[in-house]
């Protein structure tokens, strides 16, 4: 402590004063103890992202203008732009509605067995999008449950995976978990009195749904909705696992860069969707305060 | 509706969900463990295709866990001195920070993978080592270090503490190692089994910048899906599972430890 006190105190002259009275040394250690992070940080994310943003206006392989400006002029990738957008938006209502309702059902309910359901709901949270794919594949490719299901039943061989009806499993998959946590959470956090209020007053049990509880977990599901929206958008392991010809964005972005060499393409269209699911994320947050966000 | 048929129906649509969510997982470990997936059990279980796997891809397993570990020690290195210096800094100062810090996160790791590449790709022996891709990890796992550890020093009433500690004597080195430290420590576990089960799991940037000395668990699975017989696939599967549920338990387990003081 290197602050002298001019008051008389003793031994009362106390640390709190020190603290307190030093905002320069206290900025200074806040400084200081942030500075490898933000080192870090600043080296191999921001200077390297910056580059990318300023890489995505130089000229495209093919069409020689701005790779930005092609974006918004080329069929093929205001599509497949659309697609995704559309595919994982779709994912974040079905997966919210459906774990919505089986989130508030364990919620609000004791029975014997219902930790293993929990268990085997949230569990999947940790897998990444490659063995999410792969799992859609045991569901649906060529060897997969539906095939030997259909072929059994009416000697034909069924299969979903490798198309964007998989995308759409492989995503509900990894959203489920996420909803669900998220659900329980704001359901236990809900007000249960308000309940038996709307109850005692003569509401049925779909008007305490619609009128009580569904507002009351609105931003919850809101939240961990654009949670799902921004992970399927960057979900590159699950399309990556169920095939490469699917024309999505993240596909869109590993095959400029891998096969046409396109890099200013490529970094257009990662600033754009990166753009996207900031967005969604920030969003998110403002919402519940508190997620970081969901890794895929 | 009666509350008896409306309790059946719900359960019945959970159980629904369940099985859609456990029953690819049991797929997959019975084509893991069978001698041919195509007949069926018939033809007798097997680790035969679990050894097949230990063969061809342990070096990926190993460097997956090295990875994760040194990832572990530098995310603990920077990011608690870093959920420090935003407890103490000024609200509207930290809160840009944190959101800075969260871009890696917010951003699909494929695009902060190719501006990685982009920037540092040029550099040879960088490229090709696994350090490469230990910074992609570092960068997406820090903000979960630093959010666990920060939310338990919020509660645990840090700058009373410390206030008591300086008016003792004890300078701030004293401080941030006897007081700030032990009293976050659960939060630090909570954030250390995060990081290294996102390290062990990471897919998205890992696949960008591996090379094919530097293959992880995640990009020896990708491999082996799109090359492989189905059998080895799943044995591989099935030994990323193993490797990562208990992960997931200790970290319920610490979330509960940590929790009760919120």
């Amino acid at each position: 402590m290197a602050v002298t006190s001019k008051q008389p105190l003793g031994a009362a002259y106390s640390a709190t004063q020190a603290i307190s009275q030093a905002p320069k040394r206290k900025n200074l250690i806040a400084i200081f103890a942030l500075a490898p992070a933000l080192a870090v940080f600043l080296a191999f994310w921001l200077l390297p992202f910056s580059r990318l943003i300023l890489m995505g206006a130089e000229a495209d392989r093919s069409s020689g203008i701005s790779a930005y400006f092609t974006i918004l002029t080329h069929q093929q990738y205001l599509i497949s732009l659309v697609t995704t957008v559309t595919v994982s938006f779709t994912v974040s209502l079905v997966a919210v509605g459906i774990a919505g309702i089986a989130g508030f059902f364990l919620a609000r309910h004791r029975f014997i067995g219902k930790s293993v359901l929990v268990a085997i709901l949230t569990f999947p949270l940790a897998f990444p999008g490659v063995v999410v794919g792969f799992l859609v594949i045991m569901l649906g490719g060529r060897q997969g449950a539906l095939a030997q299901l259909s072929l059994w039943l009416f000697d034909e061989r069924w299969m979903f995976a490798y198309s964007l009806a998989g995308l759409f499993i492989g995503y509900l998959y990894f959203s489920i978990p996420r909803v669900i946590t998220t659900v329980m959470a704001a359901c236990e956090n809900l007000d249960q009195s308000l309940e038996e209020a709307a109850r005692s007053l003569g509401a049925n049990s779909w008007q305490v749904t619609k009128d009580v509880i569904v507002p009351g977990i609105a931003p919850a599901l809101l939240s961990t909705g654009a949670i799902c929206f921004a992970t399927s958008m960057g979900a590159f392991g699950t399309a990556f696992t169920l095939g490469t010809r699917l024309s999505i964005l993240p596909l869109n972005i590993y095959g400029e860069f891998t096969n046409y060499a396109n890099f200013a393409m490529a970094a257009a269209l990662s600033v754009v969707l990166g753009l996207i699911t900031w967005v969604a994320l920030s969003l998110a947050r403002k919402l519940a305060g508190s997620n970081v966000g969901a890794p895929v | 509706m009666n509350p008896r048929i409306r309790f059946i129906l719900q359960l019945s649509f959970t159980l629904l969900v369940c099985l859609f969510m456990i029953i690819p997982v049991a797929m997959s470990v019975m084509a893991g463990l069978t001698e041919n997936y195509f007949v069926g059990l018939k033809s007798g279980l097997t680790l035969r295709w679990v050894n097949e796997v230990w063969q061809l891809y342990s070096d990926t397993i190993w460097l997956s866990i090295k990875l994760a570990l040194a990832c572990l020690v530098i995310a603990t290195l920077i990011g608690v001195p870093a959920a420090y210096g935003l407890l103490r800094s000024r609200r509207r100062w930290a809160n840009a920070i944190e959101e800075l810090l969260l871009l890696p996160v917010a951003v699909p790791g494929l695009a902060t993978a190719l501006a990685l590449l982009l920037a540092y790709g040029s550099y040879r022996e960088f490229r090709g080592s696994w350090l490469f891709i230990l910074i992609g990890h570092v960068l997406f796992t820090l903000p979960f270090m630093v959010r666990a550890v920060l939310s338990v020093m919020q509660t645990a009433r840090l700058p009373l503490l410390e206030e008591a500690a300086a008016s003792l004597g004890a300078n701030f080195r004293q401080r941030f190692f006897a007081v700030v430290v032990p009293n976050c420590l659960s939060g630090i576990l909570a954030g250390a089994l995060m990081v290294f089960t996102l390290s062990i799991g990471e897919f998205n940037i890992t696949w960008m910048l591996h090379t094919p000395l530097t293959k992880t668990l995640p990009v020896g699975l990708a491999d082996s899906y799109a090359s492989m017989r189905l059998e080895v696939g799943s044995a591989y599967t099935l030994i990323f599972l193993v490797m990562i549920v208990p992960l997931l338990v200790a970290i319920q387990w610490a979330g509960r430890l940590s929790s009760p003081r919120r």
